[in-house]
């Protein structure tokens, strides 16, 4: 019920008669571009039908002359990455480790593939290059825990750390405050003594004291300078380099409830190419012996 | 009460009825209230993503509990109460009929609804959420909320019922839409079992795609109704009254709001591109995404060539230069949406920061300067004033805000696209060339950008607060010394 169609002034054109609160209307028509472009899109739409899987029936839906589907293609684009990388992952495969490191061509495949693995799957905790942090070892120095030839570290890589798999590195170090084997001074004596192999103990007189405690509890994993044993992932105590820390408080939580760290087994979560890779990577960080 | 007549209708002798403006400005003063809560809280978790050490280290400080703090205060607080006063006002005015229901109806909803913003923001950070984004709020705060809006739905239609004006305002249109959509998506969204009565967990009905489905077809629509359809509402009522204008196109608005109502619903599943989610059904959801294009730019040109004959009027009026610069953003952003919908598009921007500052410009730019427009004009208006008490601060507000807006929105473009081609990227031999963290740090800058776009704007929305607070007072107008100074 228009009740007083104007004429506005400024654009020459009517109102639609209409007024709420003193806002009236103009009666402009549709802009002509603006729905030729609604129409456009709207036809483009249609023609995505055409091709594209879209509409929905009650148990299927109208596939599309192209026959496209997101999982044919992700499984293609994963299948062209498979083949683009092949001819060096088959060489890797069958190659061994030292042969993989003596071959300019492989080496350079594998450090790049191993990077890559290494980003993903090791860098969380290692850090980025392997740098380490409390609790988690520097892969980029040549104090290794468990041997640094490629050997080692590819076993390493495979079977984990106090891991799940049967074949896994292990090594539990008493708790020797918790377990009661050793009384609180004893065990500060102990860690005076354990300073005093890397010539950063304050202590003199402790640490002479501890001599017969270390020789006893510790010598025989540790050994007798405290050098360790990468046979039996026995870390070296005399070279300042601390997994855990080397002030006094972070030896004695050591050696009173150990610490035993674990790493879990790679052989189930990567295929034996990409932890060969890992292995040279990781050898080449530094410390590969 | 005060119960003045307001209605300005200087033609006709119809005698405008007594309207309920008590309840309005309880919300205006709301808004602003959770406008600065939302801006602060999402400054504080914007730095927190470039210095982390910023969470304090406390659970009630993590960005995981803020960020929904963040993402609720602006839409439904700050958003919400700016919808809910401004509908008020608005269908009170171009119905020429006083609220229906009553007034301690109207309190019920201003004070059921602030009720429902602290129970569901004391549950983010007491870690109580059923972990849908933007629903966070679990049942019992879900139930509190579907009362309330009911009550508000009944107020707004008695009102339309009852109405002296032969037609229903365009504004009213999209306000309905707004209403009634929200309540059937709230409400579709958060089907859930209770684990117990008296428990706070629930479990939600749906799982799976299923779930992230509905989820979405909420999630978009809250975008496409909340932040959409309510503010275009406001749109369409703010701007030909402070430009003193006729709408542009009446035909225009009908076309496009039936378009946009028809198309908006469909549009959900592109937020699930490359998902489990069937490829029909991400065909779907990107080509009405395309369609929409236009029916979104139909409010743009509405709103826009409104001012057509009264340009002049950016110049000396901040709030409708605050109102027109949101219709600005939200052609741009109605844009930049379909664009991103499109797969191929998608494929880069999807997860990356891209998506944040798309959601920015559309939240900032035509969101909360909507509503600051409004405001600018409704505080004034409702308080029985010549105008705020400086327009000159209300200049600043607006050049301060328009700066945070494009330092924002400009470093997540650069910091999104960045992200995702890094993402993507081989080297030579077929390795991925970056990790997930190393494109983390590469963020590092923008992300202090971002933070630095984000003060700006809570700082200019500190200034419109003050303004608001000295109009409220009632001193004198600082407009005279204003309208000395020679053009600014």
């Amino acid at each position: 019920m228009p009740t007083k169609i104007e004429k506005d002034a400024i654009t020459g054109k009517q109102t639609t008669g209409h007024d709420w609160d003193g806002v009236k209307e103009l009666d402009t028509p549709l802009p002509k571009w603006w729905l030729y472009v609604f129409y456009a899109t709207i036809i483009w739409s249609i023609g995505y039908y055409v091709f594209y899987p879209s509409w929905p029936s009650l148990s299927s839906h109208v596939p599309g002359v192209l026959g496209y589907s997101a999982r044919t293609d992700i499984v293609r684009d994963l299948r062209e990455q498979a083949e683009q990388r092949a001819p060096y992952v088959t060489r890797i495969r069958a190659a061994s480790l030292e042969q993989i490191r003596s071959d300019p061509q492989l080496l350079g495949f594998a450090i790049a593939g191993g990077r890559s693995a290494f980003a993903d799957n090791c860098a969380a905790c290692h850090g980025s290059g392997g740098a380490g942090t409390k609790g988690f070892p520097s892969l980029a120095d040549d104090d290794w825990l468990w041997g640094g030839d490629l050997e080692a570290i590819h076993a390493t890589i495979r079977t984990g750390i106090r891991s799940a798999h049967p074949d896994s590195r292990l090594s539990l170090m008493p708790r020797f405050g918790l377990d009661g084997m050793l009384a609180a001074a004893q065990i500060s004596d102990v860690a005076e003594y354990v300073l005093s192999l890397s010539a950063t103990g304050t202590d003199k007189a402790a640490a002479s004291r501890a001599a017969p405690l270390y020789a006893e509890n510790c010598a025989a994993c540790h050994g007798d300078k405290g050098e360790g044993n990468a046979e039996l992932g026995a870390p070296n105590l005399a070279d300042k380099i601390w997994l855990y820390g080397g002030d006094k408080p972070s030896v004695v939580q050591t050696i009173a409830v150990s610490r035993n760290g674990v790493m879990p087994a790679w052989t189930d979560r990567l295929d034996e190419a990409t932890i060969k890779m890992l292995t040279v990577y990781v050898h080449s960080l530094g410390g590969g012996r | 009460m005060t119960a003045l007549d307001t209605a300005a209708t200087p033609v006709e002798a119809r005698r405008a009825p007594v309207y309920a403006d008590d309840v309005i400005r309880a919300f205006m003063i709301a808004t602003v209230f959770w406008g600065i809560v939302a801006f602060a809280a999402g400054v504080y978790i914007a730095l927190q993503l470039a210095f982390p050490a910023l969470n304090l280290g406390l659970e009630w400080t993590t960005f995981g509990r803020l960020r929904p703090v963040h993402t609720s205060a602006a839409i439904f607080a700050f958003g919400g109460n700016a919808l809910l006063g401004t509908s008020f006002h608005v269908v009170q005015r171009t119905c020429r009929a006083r609220l229906w229901g009553g007034d301690a109806f109207a309190w019920f909803v201003f004070w059921g609804y602030q009720a429902f913003i602290v129970l569901a923001a004391s549950g983010y950070v007491l870690g109580i959420t059923q972990s849908k984004e933007y629903a966070e709020p679990e049942w019992y705060v879900d139930l509190w909320l579907t009362i309330v809006w009911v009550a508000y739905l009944a107020i707004f239609l008695g009102t339309l019922l009852k109405r002296e004006e032969p037609h229903i305002y365009v504004a009213n249109w999209f306000y309905l839409a707004f209403i009634l959509t929200i309540a059937v998506l709230h409400i579709g969204n958060n089907i859930a079992v209770p684990v117990s009565w008296f428990g706070t967990k629930s479990y939600g009905a749906a799982s799976g795609v299923q779930d992230a489905m509905i989820q979405w077809w909420y999630g978009h629509n809250a975008v496409g109704f909340f932040l959409t359809a309510g503010f275009l509402g406001m749109m369409y009522y703010f701007i030909p009254k402070a430009a003193e204008r006729p709408v542009y196109s009446y035909r225009l608005s009908i076309i496009h709001f039936w378009a946009l109502i028809f198309l908006y619903i469909w549009a959900g599943p592109h937020h699930l591109h490359y998902t489990a989610l069937p490829d029909w059904a991400q065909t779907l959801g990107m080509t009405f995404s395309i369609m929409l294009w236009m029916p979104s730019w139909g409010g743009m040109i509405n709103g826009l060539m409104t001012l057509s004959g009264a340009w002049d009027k950016l110049r000396t009026n901040p709030g409708l230069r605050f109102s027109v610069t949101a219709v600005g953003f939200y052609g741009m952003s109605t844009f930049e949406g379909p664009v991103m919908s499109i797969k191929a598009v998608n494929s880069l921007s999807h997860y990356t920061d891209w998506t944040i500052g798309h959601v920015h410009s559309g939240a900032l730019g035509w969101v909360a300067f909507i509503v600051f427009g409004a405001l600018y004009y409704l505080v004034p208006f409702l308080w029985k004033k010549q105008d705020v008490w400086s327009p000159r601060l209300a200049s600043w507000h607006f050049w301060i805000s328009t700066m945070g807006i494009v330092l924002y929105i400009t470093s997540m473009w650069v910091s999104g696209i960045m992200q995702g081609l890094m993402w993507r990227a081989y080297d030579e031999l077929g390795f991925l060339q970056y990790s997930f963290v190393e494109s983390v740090a590469a963020m590092h800058p923008f992300y202090v950008i971002r933070a630095l776009g984000g003060l700006l704007f809570l700082s200019g929305a500190l200034l419109m607060a003050y303004n608001f607070w000295r109009t409220i007072r009632g001193e004198e107008p600082a407009r005279l010394a204003y309208a000395a100074t020679p053009a600014e």
